[in-house]
């Protein structure tokens, strides 16, 4: 299979997303620079963390505009896994393609440090390999992570069993606990903490190893969550 | 065409807790300023628009608000528009 | 407004206010065979300032051994590089913004940030590390809690957005810091070593490009004023601005650029912008440089050449392609967005020549501005006497004991570094929080190691012994995580330099490190010096900061500070054991001020020392080493016992000052954490190596430390050190009504 991790001006961990693609699937991986029109090519699509347009005005809301993101939204459109780590979250969202809105960290400081994070559905593409309920520890690195949705939106979420992730000690403040979200059809993924970060045993933790193999155990076996 | 001269203001919506507000309102109660009520801290953002009358501008202006100055999933929004020169 | 002409510069004095001295306008004069203009004066102003000049410590440094077989390129440039082996290279640098962040502590911070990564890209090495050393007065002041938050989110501000994990570093407190904190930022780089780009203006005819942003009118004079003292007289309008998202795009383009071969020569404008790199880039080559100033981007309007040429406008570049080369270049900074604008050429008459409206506005000798800035032979005072000094022993050691913990320069700093991004890149293996940093190089089993250090208590006390520790313990942090100390960049922050007695510091102090760096064969590739560090006539206590590069093969050699899984662990000495308090933390809050001579050093004792800690790691023959510095074995015990969350029971050896024991800061010592199958092989080792080891105890399942000393037990609960170590600096920071407007 091929993925795509989309790069943006200011995009950081474009090349450690690629990196762990590499260590954990052995997959082809491309760096797609954000004036791309079509990614019709790729069978999962990544975007990164960092900080695209310097985060300028507001996390993500400058990214959204890239011709990137409209080929984003036809691919997952088609079903494709689309995981959007960190800034690609916001990047979702500023988007329209998740619902809700991240927002400063109740504390107002940059936070940096391993969370835990219970794996609240394995019902998705990307997290098919992990036990409901199961705690994992994955780095977080943001300074706007404080998860906001209006309560319709929340009950939504909750009952259609797409919070993908919370927080086991809530790190900036978001609502209910919540670290990463599904959109109403499962295909993406949006989540604040790294799993490109956690899969190596030097790295701290191999918790994110996993996420990476599920999206790829999806793909595989050609399914698309309806 | 005309030039006008536009401030937006961009601020949390009332239901969006505003954690640098909520600092400066205790900083504000604690140097005895004990009347402070809600603080909310926003953006302020200026520019200069060429526009065919303020009509036009405004318009202009409220969509750039809702595409992309303000993300209405967390914020509000508030301009003034005037002529230059006036 | 009008510029005053030579005549006016000359009889008004108006130069001084340009920062020459009579003298040196009058050297001025002899090296021009005229009077300067305004644009003239104000260039050999800022490029005869101290920060660019080096003018007081210029013969002092020329002491420090720069050379050795790792080195590939030593001071002079705009980084060091040493060779790390398997045709690699770590290019390195630490630089001072003490006074801009004085003023302005986030924007200080932030531009100190961005100035230190440019120069270790425009070395052609890719960025891996950032480090910084911080030094602020006590946290029971408003302005200095305003400060220390502000300089931080700044580090943060900048490090975070550019995608370069910050991994070490160290902060400490003391009065002598409450109006000049201390901020140190350095950077580390990777680079294929064969593949170093200088800053150099070679080629006569090649092109000159500005590239990034434009210049505005900021921080006019900012590296004068970097060498004049009292920050809080310090104009405003020096203040910089920093734009990472700008300085991301201009390092990841410039790394391109450098990659295609196209660049002869590449310099950050940092201090003194535009005029020091050029006349820096022209003198490297010994040739010359022609800016024709009416092509210079600019910002606002009206700028004239002289602002032009002084502006420190922030992220913003001077490179030298290759004639013919420009199309590569121009597309490669059109596809990061970036303004590029041709603005001069490489000459051949070594002068640095400026034109503007089609008119000569200054044209003065390179040579003159760089090789031949003066230099001088500071008086130096007589030397510090240091006298041992008597101690009063504690009725309550383990209430001292954990008041050494909740000293903020012990206890945990995880309230600074969870603000910065310690992991992008993902290549940290080893962060904050361990004696040393280990940064992998990708695609190799090698890292990095890096760390910083410096004791101003200890060079107060003894200047030269004092910077020979700060060498050695930086360089034994590194050997700790078991790397191998390969060289060290450093940052001299001392006071005012036309005070002997300040002299006297600076040049003991530069004996001391040239000798542990000759002793520990970890030579000096880059550095800074920051001087003036004084307000209302007081002077900084010499505070030289050195920052150590290490290279560790085989990234499973690694050694953390504290076990995971303590329990049964045996806790092996490592280093001659000392009851001597002298220049000890403990010592100085006991009687109130920094007492006693530097604590004992032994750089032959240090080195076999380092041996060993490489030796131990490469042999798997300890789980965790740590490395014992302020606060002594105590508090050395205390981080292990707290990081692997297990209590200890140790034994002293017979005869010794229980808190001499516990407080020392003698050098030379490290605690190493020992499975019992392994220490036969530990202590072998430690035999082989002549250095002194000896089984001091064991971590245990009780929730304590204890120590025995001849019968008498000091027994400290691990939940109270916990505590004490964990919220200290968090408490003290408590949002105040002052700290809350910094988030404005």
């Amino acid at each position: 299979m091929r993925w795509a991790v989309v790069v943006f001006p200011g995009s950081n961990c474009d090349r450690d997303a690629e990196q762990a693609i590499r260590l954990v699937t052995g997959d082809a991986v491309d760096l797609v620079w954000h004036d791309a029109e079509d990614l019709s090519a790729y069978d999962a699509i990544v975007l990164p963390g960092g900080f695209s347009y310097g985060d300028y005005l507001r996390a993500g809301a400058i990214a959204r505009f890239s011709p990137v993101v409209r080929a984003v939204a036809r691919e997952a459109e088609r079903g494709k896994p689309v995981i959007g780590i960190c800034n690609g979250f916001q990047i979702l969202t500023e988007a329209g393609l998740l619902p809700g809105a991240l927002l400063a960290n109740h504390h107002l400081q940059f936070r940096c440090e391993i969370a835990k994070l219970r794996v609240e559905t394995n019902d998705s593409p990307f997290t098919r390999l992990y036990q409901p309920g199961e705690v994992i520890r994955i780095p977080i690195a943001h300074g706007e992570g404080r998860y906001h949705a209006e309560p319709e939106v929340l009950d939504e979420l909750r009952r259609d069993g797409r919070v993908a992730f919370r927080y086991v000690e809530n790190p900036n403040g978001s609502v209910d606990d919540i670290a990463g979200i599904l959109n109403a059809r499962r295909n993406v993924l949006g989540l604040m903490p790294h799993p490109e970060r956690a899969v190596i045993d030097w790295m701290g933790s191999e918790d994110g190893i996993r996420m990476f193999q599920s999206i790829r155990a999806h793909v595989e076996e050609g399914q698309t969550h309806a | 065409m005309k030039q006008f001269e536009v401030e937006v203001k961009v601020w949390l919506k009332p239901s969006v807790f505003d954690p640098q507000g909520h600092a400066v309102h205790g900083a504000l109660v604690s140097l005895g300023f004990e009347g402070a009520g809600e603080v909310r801290i926003g953006k302020f953002i200026q520019m200069t628009l060429e526009a065919e009358d303020e009509q036009a501008a405004a318009r202009q202006v409220d969509e750039m608000c809702q595409k992309v100055l303000a993300n209405p999933v967390m914020e509000t929004y508030a301009f003034e528009i005037r002529e230059r020169g006036q | 407004m009008r510029e005053p002409t030579p005549e006016e510069i000359r009889d008004g004095a108006i130069y001084r206010s340009l920062g020459l001295s009579d003298s040196e306008y009058e050297r001025v004069v002899e090296k021009l065979g005229r009077l300067p203009n305004y644009v003239e004066a104000g260039i050999f102003g800022v490029l005869w300032s101290e920060h660019c000049s080096y003018k007081s410590s210029k013969v002092h440094l020329r002491r420090f051994p720069t050379t050795g077989p790792q080195v590939l390129q030593g001071p002079g440039e705009n980084a060091g590089v040493v060779d790390i082996g398997d045709g690699w290279a770590v290019a390195f640098k630490m630089e001072s913004h003490n006074h801009p962040s004085a003023v302005e502590p986030y924007q200080g911070a932030a531009t100190g940030v961005g100035g230190i990564l440019r120069d270790i890209f425009t070395m052609g090495a890719r960025p891996i590390a950032f480090l910084d050393s911080l030094r602020f007065g006590p946290l029971d002041d408003a302005r200095t809690r305003y400060l220390f938050a502000q300089v931080v989110a700044g580090i943060g501000g900048y490090g975070n957005c550019v995608g370069i994990p910050t991994v070490g570093g160290e902060v400490q407190f003391s009065p002598t810091y409450r109006q000049n904190p201390l901020v140190n930022a350095m950077c580390v780089g990777i680079l294929p070593a064969h593949g170093i780009v200088r800053g150099e203006a070679k080629g006569v005819g090649n092109p000159v490009f500005v590239v990034g942003a434009r210049t505005g009118r900021d921080g006019i004079h900012g590296a004068t004023f970097a060498s004049a003292e009292d920050p809080e007289e310090k104009e405003r309008s020096a203040v910089q601005v920093g734009d990472p998202f700008l300085g991301k795009l201009l390092m990841e383009a410039c790394l391109e650029l450098i990659a295609t071969g196209a660049v002869v020569g590449i310099q950050d404008m940092g201090a003194a912008g535009l005029t020091s790199s050029s006349a820096e880039m022209a003198s490297r080559a010994g040739g010359g440089i022609e800016l024709v100033l009416d092509r210079v981007p600019v910002r606002e309007t009206g700028m004239t050449p002289y602002e032009m040429m002084l502006s420190e406008s922030q992220e913003r570049m001077l490179v030298v392609l290759e004639r013919g080369k420009e199309e590569v270049a121009f597309a490669i900074f059109r596809r990061y967005g970036l303004e590029v604008a041709d603005v001069g050429r490489v000459t051949d008459d070594g002068m640095l020549r400026l034109l503007w409206h089609g008119e000569v506005v200054a044209e003065i000798p390179v040579r003159a501005l760089v090789d031949e800035a003066p230099v001088y032979e500071r008086p130096v005072g007589p030397p510090v006497s240091s006298k041992r000094a008597s101690i009063p022993e504690p009725s309550h050691l383990a209430e001292a004991w954990l008041s050494l913990m909740r000293h903020p320069n012990i206890a945990d700093k995880s309230w600074v570094y969870r603000q910065y991004d310690t992991m992008v890149r993902a290549q940290t293996a080893l962060g904050p929080g361990m004696d040393a940093a280990l940064v992998k190089v990708p695609d190799l089993d090698k890292a990095v190691a890096m760390a910083t250090d410096g004791n101003a208590r200890y060079v107060r006390l003894n200047p030269r012994k004092g910077g020979a520790i700060a060498v050695a313990e930086a360089a034994r942090n590194v050997a700790a995580v078991g790397a191998r100390p390969l060289a060290i960049t450093n940052c001299l922050n001392f006071g005012n330099p036309e005070k002997p007695a300040v002299m006297r510091q600076l040049s003991d102090a530069i004996d001391g490190m040239a000798e542990a760096c000759r002793a520990l064969d970890t030579p000096v590739v880059s550095g800074n010096v920051s001087l003036y560090n004084e307000s209302r006539g007081q002077d900084i206590d010499p505070t030289p900061i050195v920052g150590c590069v290490g290279v560790l093969d085989g990234i499973f050699r690694r050694m953390p500070s504290a076990p995971r899984e303590a329990r049964g662990l045996k806790l092996v000495i490592l280093g001659r054991e000392d009851d001597d308090l002298d220049g000890s933390l403990f010592a100085e809050l006991a009687c109130g001020e920094p007492v006693g001579d530097a604590p004992y050093l032994d750089l032959a004792a240090e080195r076999r020392l380092h041996e060993l800690l490489q030796r131990i790691a490469a042999e798997r023959a300890a789980v965790a080493v740590h490395d014992v510095s302020e606060g002594g074995l105590a508090v050395a015990i205390a981080e292990m016992a707290i990081g692997a969350g297990c209590g200890a029971s140790l034994a002293a050896p017979d005869g010794v000052r229980p808190a001499g024991w516990l407080f020392s800061e003698a050098q030379g010592r490290a605690i190493a954490a020992v499975s019992p199958d392994a220490l036969d092989a530990l202590l072998h080792l430690a035999r082989a190596l002549d250095v002194p080891a000896r089984v001091a105890g064991e971590f245990t399942d009780a929730p304590c430390l204890e120590v025995s000393f001849a019968g008498d037990l000091v027994r400290v609960s691990l939940a109270d050190l916990e505590e004490a170590y964990r919220t200290a600096i968090p408490s003290l920071l408590r949002q105040d009504a002052v700290d809350s407007r910094a988030t404005l």
